[in-house]
């Protein structure tokens, strides 16, 4: 698949459009450098050079202008050339408790949606793998089907549901459990829910695509040799499944941490998450320095899971 | 025997599947109610469905950018993301492939807040330096779009592109076909259900996306989400019931045929293979 064969061009198709056959020879000639090149230059451009100018600017001070920030590096009247460069966004994010403790809050929560995501999302990933030729594509798709519908009023499908007027305290007060609305709705629990009812897909899918793969003859030859069902789940069946385990965590975790439509919808003003106060920072104070220090902050935080999720998608989709 | 599902896992997948369902069928119940607060039921009605088709106009021009962007979006990702796809699968080694990789598969999981600050603040320099994009609006929320929905159009098309393996294209190959040949006449081809899962997928997402549109929005440029968002911060409006419904519906018919074509190809697929190894 290497040779770059050159197709014979007759003579007088040169002569008429020479220029735009030899375009479309050397295209044909070098396809596989334009097939890597064309998505190649658009991400560096528009994704990962974006984040030197955020890096950039957290390292600017506040002005007032427009943009509102200080510039890196100036070259004055006199020919000289000055740069200025400020830690104090980052100090002022590491000193701050509300900075400090609305990190530590994220990763709270996102550690614990991704637990909670884990321990339903496992049995419910096997119990499709372990169903029948007809039900197992079925329950897939019915699995599938909520993701592909908008994760925003999904959302809001949870503020009707746990309101203080909302679906579950009117059922509760009907039957008589309780007299007084539970406060759900702009609570952590509120939160929680609204995480793992979204991200739930994104563990499920990566457990099935692994757990799809195991070999069921191991589990046969484990009870062959007198292996109880739960001796050789945790022994077998588990230890195989850690990619997808990890895989699945990851999904949930990385996105989780920085979320802010959840909270804000959800959690209204009582759950702090970073993904809010970087928001927040940028719309209504527009201290972009601030904003883009607290953003480089919370990369750094997510560097680590980002590289091992990468690790582990590279590997997933290694060609022969 | 041990295909078998314990009890433990049927009821497990039964919860699992009424906590997914059982909001949304909440959502689309509500929209149908009478009253103006939401969860307080006032009798059935259409009410709601007649206030959004006849009298909010705002939402209808929101509906429209939104679907505008979609569409050029989701053209645009499943043909970057292809030939991304392509590079990462059939190409082996070539300088920079780690890196490539890298910013192919970050998008994926790259919490929104970072990647909607860091292409407003690129497209504010951009301006400065070159006076392009003079306003943001359509353009920038689309080229936004397009660089995080290529992720996903490539994972789809990356798996398709591992799953179908190689005998065909070497065949042809043996045949005289020329490397290009073979790639616009039997891989892309191949490739069609993954496209159209692929396109699909990118098309729902920019749908979908509230974050990074609001980033870099500009004003007088409001996406469907963005008005949604706007509405709801306030609380529960029952006329956006009526519109989620129409939305759930929507996709829930589209993502059914989707996978209907998927599921048939795969059977295809299936049939394919038990046919050859039959012939061996």
């Amino acid at each position: 698949m290497t040779d770059l064969t050159n197709s014979p061009v007759s003579a007088t198709s040169q002569q008429d459009i020479g220029f735009l056959q030899s375009l479309a020879k050397r295209a044909q000639n070098n396809w596989r450098k334009i097939v890597i090149l064309i998505p190649f230059v658009w991400l560096l451009f528009f994704f990962l050079f974006p984040f030197f100018i955020v890096a950039k600017i957290s390292l600017a001070e506040l002005a007032i202008a427009s943009p509102p920030f200080t510039k890196l590096i100036e070259w004055t009247d006199t020919g000289v050339v000055n740069i200025r460069i400020v830690f104090d966004n980052f100090t002022y994010i590491l000193t701050d408790n509300l900075y400090s403790n609305t990190y530590l809050n994220s990763l709270k929560i996102s550690v614990l949606s991704t637990l909670i995501c884990l321990l339903f999302g496992y049995p419910i990933a096997y119990g499709i793998v372990r169903s029948g030729p007809v039900m197992k594509p079925l329950l897939l798709f019915l699995v599938i089907l909520p993701f592909w519908t908008s994760f925003l009023l999904r959302v809001y499908a949870w503020m009707g549901l746990l309101a203080d007027q909302g679906t579950i305290n009117n059922l509760l007060i009907s039957v008589g459990l309780i007299d007084e609305p539970i406060r759900m709705l702009y609570t952590e629990f509120a939160v929680f829910v609204g995480i793992v009812y979204t991200y739930m897909p994104f563990m499920i899918l990566p457990l099935y695509a692994n757990m799809e793969k195991l070999d069921t003859s191991l589990n046969e030859a484990a009870a062959d040799l007198g292996s109880k069902p739960t001796n050789t789940f945790f022994k077998v069946t588990l230890p195989l499944t850690i990619p997808g385990i990890i895989a699945g965590s990851l999904l949930v975790f990385i996105p989780a941490t920085g979320e802010y439509v959840i909270p804000d919808l959800l959690g209204g003003g009582n759950v702090q998450m970073i993904g809010r106060v970087l928001f927040n920072e940028f719309s209504r104070n527009t201290d972009w320095p601030v904003a883009s220090a607290v953003a480089i902050v919370l990369l750094f935080l997510l560097v680590v899971p980002i590289a091992v999720f990468q690790h582990y998608q590279g590997k997933e989709n290694e060609g022969r | 025997m041990y295909n078998k599902r314990s009890r433990f896992l049927t009821v497990m997948v039964s919860l699992g599947l009424a906590f997914f369902y059982i909001p949304l069928l909440l959502l689309v119940i509500y929209s149908f109610n009478h009253s103006k607060l939401v969860p307080v039921w006032g009798g059935w009605s259409t009410r709601w469905y007649k206030v959004l088709f006849f009298e909010s106009p705002e939402v209808w021009s929101a509906v429209a950018l939104s679907l505008k962007i979609a569409f050029v979006n989701a053209t645009f990702a499943t043909m970057l993301g292809t030939l991304a796809a392509l590079a990462m699968v059939r190409f082996g080694r070539f300088k920079g492939r780690t890196l490539f990789g890298g910013m192919l598969v970050a998008p994926l999981v790259m919490p929104e807040v970072i990647t909607g600050l860091s292409l407003l603040v690129f497209f504010i320099s951009l301006q400065e330096l070159i006076g392009w994009p003079a306003e943001r609006g359509f353009t920038t929320i689309t080229i936004a779009h397009i660089t995080f929905s290529m992720a996903f159009v490539a994972v789809t098309v990356q798996a398709r592109l591992t799953g179908m393996g190689q005998d065909l294209e070497e065949a042809a190959a043996d045949l005289g076909a020329k490397p290009f040949k073979v790639l616009t006449a039997i891989t892309i081809p191949r490739l069609t259900p993954a496209l159209v899962s692929g396109w699909l997928l990118a098309f729902t997402l920019s749908l979908d996306d509230l974050v990074i549109a609001s980033f870099v929005t500009g004003p007088g440029a409001n996406t469907l989400p963005i008005l949604i968002f706007s509405r709801i911060r306030l609380g529960l409006r029952p006329d956006i019931n009526a519109l989620a419904t129409i939305i759930i519906l929507v996709v829930a018919i589209c993502v059914t045929i989707a996978a209907l074509i998927m599921y048939r190809q795969h059977k295809r697929d299936l049939l394919d293979q038990q046919l050859a190894e039959r012939a061996d």
